[in-house]
């Protein structure tokens, strides 16, 4: 049995300036990147293939596959591309991570690199997050002048460059393809696919686009061996990751912990929820996977689990809210950022989240009738699917698995002839003894 | 007009790629920069110096919500009214700057200084509610210090981000983002409370991830890896315990 929670990529986060090289050097930062250069390019993609990585941006795609999809004939230059990009709502465990390690991500970038032999990486960082894009400039410059980055690496004849490039602000840019769009310089809306950015990607180049988690753990992997991650986790969902605790209870955060971790242990590691009340739904892995509730405290957090409780893992991003939450508001801001959000390339995503937003604010106001239930599931069908994009899916799940836990609060909104819930109750600021 | 240092700037982003269109999002966050918005003039300039029409930097300009036509003020101060924190407060909070700034949504205070704007989930949920400033985090706001914050802002005081350094402006903002450094890396924690609560009751309690020198693949190997850990322990404890009673 492994402990209960396993700090890997955290573990450094409480060291002294742990975001300069001589702090993570002081752990033997960079030891990996020795260990890789003395394997050969494909046998570093088979130890992340043998690990059982899978993506830690929500989709869990395996990691090492997804290495081993480029063409190494192609005779055009491969990039790898980092998605730093973390704007899912729920999801704040990237940004931690660069702020405090971006040193982790340097190492990965280059083991990674090496891997796919690509002489050109780029960090896509969201924009609206100014210290964090600062400490991963920094940590680029420090790795150049120490001869992490540049030419000959270590002696190892490995060439590589890194480019930390700022996005402005558009939460598409976290689906991989509309963020090759924004790193070229255009609007940021999704490619159809194939061809998949492993074979035509950056510049209709071979790459990789992994998540920021993804990368950061390569180096721990190199190091210890796949055997030691894979001692980790479920059998099919192997490793660490980074699950991140809001909203209503004692002590939100990050706790790192093999997958397979259940939001009942969560929860009482952080505390319990909110004095006084109790867990009413929630998020597994950001907004765009199905609500869950009280009943599915125990359902093991890995790839597997929460997709047979019909949700998804995602990003690990467990939004908690307690009985005080309206769930209806709760799902009409959320369908308000899908609306916002939606790129406009595809009609069902670009009308469609426009009509959600149209029937649900209605309902919340306590206007229309029973009826205007079934024809928000009807606009879902409608939707999800039918886009280029996860985006218009993501953008129905909220709606379709309130409606499935919490009909009757729907009709209460009706019967009521409107919110039946006090916001003020809600707050982190709300009076002692505040009640729904 | 944008003078010729600026050109050479927007010249030096465009050469840091394969390709220099893929300079255009920072090319126009350092027209934010120089201009206080996107500007026509900027507009044309990243045309002319990418080759390509004006309209399509213009479609790339309207597209990100970072980009703003209008002229903004010297802190631009967000408020996170995604689900997350609108449910914990960031509603009430974005209600009340509305009322004491005497603004709407995406504009700027009458004396300049303060363009509000309500933003979305900006990744930080374990901290909420939470405000930005020049996309610099607040963390764990309230009502209260929302209207102290924007009060110090309007003031000139010194304000200092949560998990950050001392607040620049937000055209000096927009020049970091455009890759243009300043030297503020340093400024700040390595990390805020709640990023580090998890780290704290591993700890505390002593759990960690298995030891890397034991076979850790092996299910079988528990034990060993069980007794590598307090051996571990135990000589720690031994050197720590001689240390001290070096001291005496």
């Amino acid at each position: 049995m492994t402990d209960t929670l396993t700090p890997v990529l955290t573990d450094n986060w409480g060291d002294d300036r742990a975001w300069t090289l001589a702090a993570y050097a002081a752990r033997g930062g960079y030891r990996a990147l020795d260990k890789a250069f003395a394997m050969a390019p494909d046998a570093v993609i088979e130890e992340v293939k043998e690990s059982g990585l899978r993506g830690r941006g929500g989709a869990g795609f395996p990691t090492g596959m997804k290495w081993g999809f480029i063409p190494q004939d192609n005779p055009k230059p491969k990039y790898l591309v980092v998605n730093a990009d973390e704007s899912e709502p729920g999801t704040c465990k990237d940004i931690p991570l660069m702020m405090a390690s971006p040193h982790t991500l340097v190492e990965g970038v280059i083991i990674s690199s090496y891997a796919i032999r690509a002489n050109k990486a780029f960090i896509y960082i969201r924009g609206e997050v100014l210290h964090v894009v600062r400490r991963v400039q920094r940590a680029v410059a420090e790795a150049y002048a120490a001869g992490h980055l540049g030419t000959d690496i270590h002696g190892s004849g490995f060439d590589l460059d890194v480019v930390v490039h700022a996005g402005a602000g558009a939460y598409i840019c976290g689906e991989e393809t509309a963020l090759l769009e924004g790193l070229e310089g255009r609007r940021g809306q999704p490619r159809l696919r194939p061809p998949f950015p492993a074979v035509a990607g950056l510049y209709a180049s071979p790459t990789v686009i992994n998540n920021v988690e993804s990368i950061a753990s390569v180096p721990s992997i190199i190091e210890h061996g796949h055997g030691w991650f894979g001692s980790m986790g479920t059998e099919k969902s192997k490793g660490f990751g980074i699950f991140s605790l809001s909203g209503h209870v004692q002590r939100p955060g990050q706790y790192e912990a093999p997958l397979g971790i259940t939001l009942r242990t969560l929860i009482d590691l952080a505390g319990g929820v909110r004095e006084g009340h109790e867990l009413k739904f929630w998020t597994p892995g950001g907004s765009s996977t199905p609500l869950l509730t009280a009943e599915h405290l125990d359902v093991p957090l890995d790839f597997e689990g929460v997709g047979a409780a019909g949700s998804m893992l995602g990003t690990r991003a467990l939004q908690i809210f307690d009985d005080t939450t309206c769930v209806v508001r709760a799902t009409l801001r959320w369908t308000e950022f899908y609306k916002h959000e939606s790129c406009g390339k595809c009609t069902p995503c670009r009308e469609g989240t426009w009509w959600l937003v149209q029937t649900l604010s209605a309902l919340e106001k306590g206007q229309g009738s029973e009826a205007d239930l079934d024809l928000l599931l009807d606009q879902c069908d409608n939707i999800l699917g039918r886009s280029f994009c996860a985006l218009a899916d993501g953008a129905v799940s909220p709606i379709q698995s309130s409606i499935q836990y919490f009909r009757d609060e729907y009709l209460a909104h009706l019967s009521n002839g409107g919110c039946p819930f006090d916001p003020a109750a809600a707050t982190l600021f709300a009076p002692e003894g505040a009640t729904a | 007009m944008l003078d010729d240092k600026t050109y050479g700037e927007l010249r030096e982003i465009a050469a840091r790629y394969p390709e220099p269109r893929s300079g255009l999002l920072p090319m126009l966050h350092l027209v934010q920069s120089v201009e206080g918005r996107v500007t026509p003039e900027g507009i044309e300039a990243c045309a002319e110096i990418l080759d390509i029409s004006a309209a399509d930097v213009s479609g790339v300009a309207t597209f990100y919500t970072m980009y703003k036509r209008r002229p903004v003020g010297d802190y631009h101060v967000g408020v996170c009214t995604n689900t997350l924190c609108a449910v914990m407060g960031g509603d009430l909070i974005f209600e009340r700057l509305k009322g004491h700034l005497d603004v709407g949504n995406d504009e700027t205070t009458e004396d300049g200084k303060i363009t509000l704007e309500h933003v979305e989930c900006n990744a930080a949920c374990d901290y909420a509610p939470v405000m930005m400033v020049n996309w610099e985090f607040m963390d764990n706001m309230t009502p209260e210090s929302a209207v102290q914050l924007v009060d110090d802002l309007r003031a000139g005081a010194e304000v200092t981000s949560t998990r950050g350094p001392r607040v620049v402006t937000w055209r000096e903002a927009e020049r970091v983002l455009a890759g243009f450094p300043d030297d503020l890396a340093d400024a700040g924690p390595a990390a805020g409370p709640a990023s580090l609560v998890g780290l704290g009751i591993a700890r505390d309690r002593g759990w960690s991830a298995p030891h890397p020198e034991s076979d850790a693949g092996d299910s079988s190997t528990a034990g060993s890896k069980t007794e590598a850990v307090e051996q571990a322990d135990t000589s720690r404890a031994e050197t720590e315990t001689k240390q001290e009673e070096g001291k005496e």
